[in-house]
């Protein structure tokens, strides 16, 4: 009898390896943020069946279809408010909401801020590839000033969202930004961002070759993977409002922000319970 | 071809004064202790202080096929903007009461049978204006016979907030006083 | 703990009989955002749900509210939106999701006059074929409609028992006049309340497909947590939830998500009539013009008029079968609608030309009265 040896991959168990292929284009920053996570989830040591990975639409919204943990891949922007849902009726899940900046900052963004202010206990990453990519390569909230874009084919007049700096403001917990490439430094940050409790939020820069980095001077495949390597600067605890993104200057890395003390919406309501029971 | 059994009554005055709350101590009152049939409506604007309102109550025996007034057959009117407005809307020979603190009826009320009730000047002295519209319960419950006295004194009980519960109570009883003393003048005369 | 079924007698508003109907049903989480008529639900859910351990969360939107009891049906809780007209349309997104994913979930719409703003104080019927057919794509769901506030708190009961019944969001289509008018409504003993629950899996994880259907054609539903790794997704998929976007998929699911429901029709459709025996006219009516048209149809009768009245209960999906049988005996269908015809088509379509419909339409802002519906039917009597 022929001796067969099974390679496995370390995260395998994590994945539904049936399904591979993905659908991601090479290059693309989507896969390597997953795995960063998945890493961070075992780093912490979360139990499989209580993960839960909400979706919205894009190329981040399939991310949820090939692990092997419950997976919702809800409708364009929703990914939050759906997740706020299912954490508050089921507090002991792990939930975390990886979905694209057009998802999170324009369809979504309403549903972004509100739950920052409400102190949702959600981590929720941005892949940020300052385009839509599934779609075919359109303008987006996080389009730097003058990028071009399908529908912005004369330069981008609009102003980005510096999204750290925004998830400050209304309030998040923990705030970090690193790119898709910066996968140990990543990986670290999910997992301190997955033992605490609150709005979590990081960004991650991510290249897309084939819609962003096509039209805007970053011909080859890995361009937009040098330029976060040679622009890129670490600055832990940085002022979110410096942080903006403009082609040309630095790249501001890092873990932003870390409230420590806010209670979430779900222990306020628990107490306002308690509260109400005694009376 | 309306029946009989349904019987229709008007509170009116202007936001503040209880309106809708008067109208759903009768509903509570017909619905709940006197187990008829009632249902409750109101005017429902954007405004909420000082404008002119109504709140309209239904009884029958039945199911109610319509929840709004037809036709009432009483109407309890705390202002003048209201005297105004909801006079025509009273049946032919339907029962007018007003707050006589407030609103004098003029000869456009003679062809309806009239009391004239000081409830704001009988609730001043009680210390407490804004029961004026309870006091007016207590009078309605004496001289109208589609709901009891006993199912107003409940509904009035298990609807005002627990505080202030002796204060309304005694606002009901005093507007219980005032409709029996009007009834008995109505014999004497 | 309080007490979550409030048997006894009351003098409830719509609004608040919809809110107690669902405590009574099971629900524990409600998420939705202000709108009059419709405000009062929330406002009562969460007085009440302190009480009885429910999780209430005004959210900054329909389109978030919507999305979140999807969520939250998913972690396994009884969950309800409640809004009105311009909300309702927020909300068509995620009906859609909800359809797809098959997910139980109570959406209160509680109407009043319409397009856009309309009037936001006053009742209207304008919404019957949004509750069909607000979300895109081609899909079944049910809907009810109350016509006082002791229907709004038990069908809102039925609402609940349906939707986990059948995994497919359900509407309460409500209106202005009967959630801002209170009635009497009596609570039945707890016991005496029925209260449906979602199929489970009962087959291990590693053999579990989220859409594998039953005979009945609704597949069990794990939640999240359970150890099921469920998928599932707004794409068309296959038995599996993995996206499936050919042909033979979008074949298979969206005729399964609309039999499901066909299938069952007669199980579901609810109506009640009244003096049909020997009715050559039929007054068909639903929600809050039934009160009116019940007592038209007894006014007719007073008068020796052959009038019989077909109050539908359930709006969603549309009572055809008893349309079509009555069509056979009865020579009018008269249809009051606070719109301008849109059940009334329905009617019109199954009568197959073997009775005349006939609309008697109001565009909204007050309840047609009892008389106005007895002149129509004496006009019919006249031809």
């Amino acid at each position: 009898m022929e001796e067969t040896c099974e390679l496995l991959h370390p995260i395998d168990r994590w994945l539904k390896t049936e399904r591979m292929p993905h659908i991601w284009c090479p290059g693309c920053g989507v896969g390597p943020t997953i795995h960063a996570w998945v890493r961070a989830l075992e780093r912490v040591g979360i139990e499989k069946e209580k993960v839960v990975y909400v979706s919205g639409i894009g190329c981040c919204g399939r991310g949820s279809g090939y692990l092997d943990v419950d997976g919702f891949h809800t409708t364009h922007g929703r990914a939050i408010p759906f997740a706020v849902g299912l954490k508050l009726a089921n507090p002991e899940l792990c939930v975390t909401v990886i979905s694209g900046d057009g998802d999170l900052f324009a369809i979504g963004g309403n549903h972004f801020i509100h739950a920052c202010r409400r102190n949702n206990d959600l981590l929720v990453i941005c892949v940020n590839n300052f385009i839509y990519g599934m779609t075919g390569g359109q303008l987006a909230p996080t389009t730097p000033h003058g990028g071009y874009s399908t529908t912005s084919p004369y330069g981008n007049i609009e102003h980005p969202f510096n999204t750290p700096h925004l998830a400050d403001a209304a309030g998040a917990v923990y705030v970090a930004r690193w790119t898709s490439i910066h996968v140990r430094e990543l990986e670290l940050s999910i997992a301190e961002a997955l033992r605490m409790k609150g709005f979590r939020y990081i960004e991650v820069l991510s290249p897309c070759p084939v819609n962003f980095g096509r039209r805007n001077n970053f011909p080859e495949p890995d361009a937009m993977a040098k330029w976060f390597a040679q622009s890129s600067v670490i600055m832990h605890g940085a002022d979110t409002s410096k942080v903006a993104i403009d082609m040309g200057k630095p790249i501001i890395l890092g873990n932003f922000v870390k409230r420590e003390g806010k209670p979430t919406y779900y222990e306020l309501l628990r107490k306002l319970e308690e509260m109400r029971r005694k009376r | 071809m309306r029946r009989r059994a349904r019987r229709e009554v008007m509170f009116a005055g202007f936001g503040g004064q209880g309106i809708i709350t008067a109208g759903f101590i009768v509903g509570r009152a017909a619905a709940v202790y006197d187990n008829k049939e009632a249902t409750l409506t109101q005017a429902y604007g954007p405004e909420a202080r000082g404008s002119t309102c109504y709140s309209g109550v239904v009884i029958d025996d039945e199911e109610i096929d319509y929840p709004y007034l037809l036709n009432p057959e009483v109407i309890v009117v705390m202002s003048k903007d209201a005297y105004e407005k909801f006079l025509p809307r009273l049946r032919e020979g339907g029962i007018l009461i007003v707050d006589s603190s407030i609103v004098k009826p003029d000869d456009r009320a003679n062809k309806f049978n009239v009391y004239e009730v000081p409830a704001t000047e009988e609730a001043e002295k009680m210390g407490a204006r804004i029961v004026a519209n309870v006091i007016m319960l207590g009078f309605l419950g004496k001289v109208w016979d589609a709901v009891s006295v006993e199912a107003l004194r409940e509904s009035v009980k298990s609807t005002v907030p627990r505080k202030y519960l002796d204060l309304n109570l005694r606002a009901f009883e005093r507007g219980v006083e005032l409709g029996e003393k009007a009834l008995q003048k109505r014999v004497e005369v | 703990m309080g007490k979550a079924v409030l048997t006894g007698r009351h003098f409830w508003y719509g609004n608040i009989a919809i809110a107690e109907g669902a405590i009574a049903a099971g629900c524990r989480f409600f998420a939705g955002y202000p709108i009059t008529p419709a405000s009062e639900i929330a406002e009562h859910i969460s007085r009440r749900f302190p009480e009885v351990g429910g999780i209430f969360v005004q959210f900054e939107d329909e389109l978030a509210s919507m999305a979140a009891i999807l969520g939250a049906s998913w972690a396994g809780v009884k969950s309800m939106t409640a809004t009105s007209g311009p909300g309702f349309s927020l909300m068509m997104e995620n009906i859609g999701l909800g359809v797809m994913m098959e997910v139980p979930v109570v959406v209160v719409d509680v109407q009043r006059g319409a397009p856009s703003t309309g009037l936001p104080t006053l009742t209207a019927q304008g919404d019957v074929m949004q509750a069909k057919w607000g979300s895109h794509g081609q899909y079944e769901i049910i809907a009810l409609s109350p016509e006082s506030p002791q229907e709004a708190f038990d069908l809102t009961i039925r609402c609940f028992n349906l939707a986990e019944k059948y995994r497919v969001p359900t509407i309460l289509l409500a209106s202005e006049s009967v959630c801002h008018s209170a009635g009497k409504v009596v609570v039945p003993p707890e016991e005496e309340i029925e209260i449906v629950y979602r199929k489970k899996p009962s087959v291990p994880p590693d053999e579990y497909l989220p859409y594998k259907p039953d005979e009945d054609l609704i597949p069990p539903m794990a939640c999240a947590g359970e150890g099921y790794s469920i998928k599932t997704t707004g794409l068309t998929h296959d038995e599996r939830g993995y996206p499936d976007t050919t042909p033979e998929a979008q074949e298979k699911l969206v005729k399964r998500l609309n039999d499901k429901i066909r299938m069952h029709r007669e199980e579901i459709v609810e109506v009640e009539e009244d003096f049909m025996d020997d009715a050559e006219i039929a007054v068909v009516s639903y929600g809050q013009v039934s009160r009116p048209a019940k007592r038209a149809v007894k006014m007719a009768r007073e008068e020796g008029i052959k009038a019989g009245s077909i109050r539908l209960i359930t709006v969603w999906p549309f009572a055809e079968h008893i349309i079509r049988k009555w069509a056979k005996q009865v020579d009018f269908f008269v249809v009051p609608e606070l719109n301008y015809g849109q059940i009334y088509l329905e009617v019109k379509r199954e009568a197959c030309g073997n009775a005349e419909t006939i609309l008697v339409p109001r565009m909204g802002g007050r309840l047609i009265t009892p008389e106005e519906i007895y002149h129509e039917i004496k006009k019919v009597v006249g031809r």
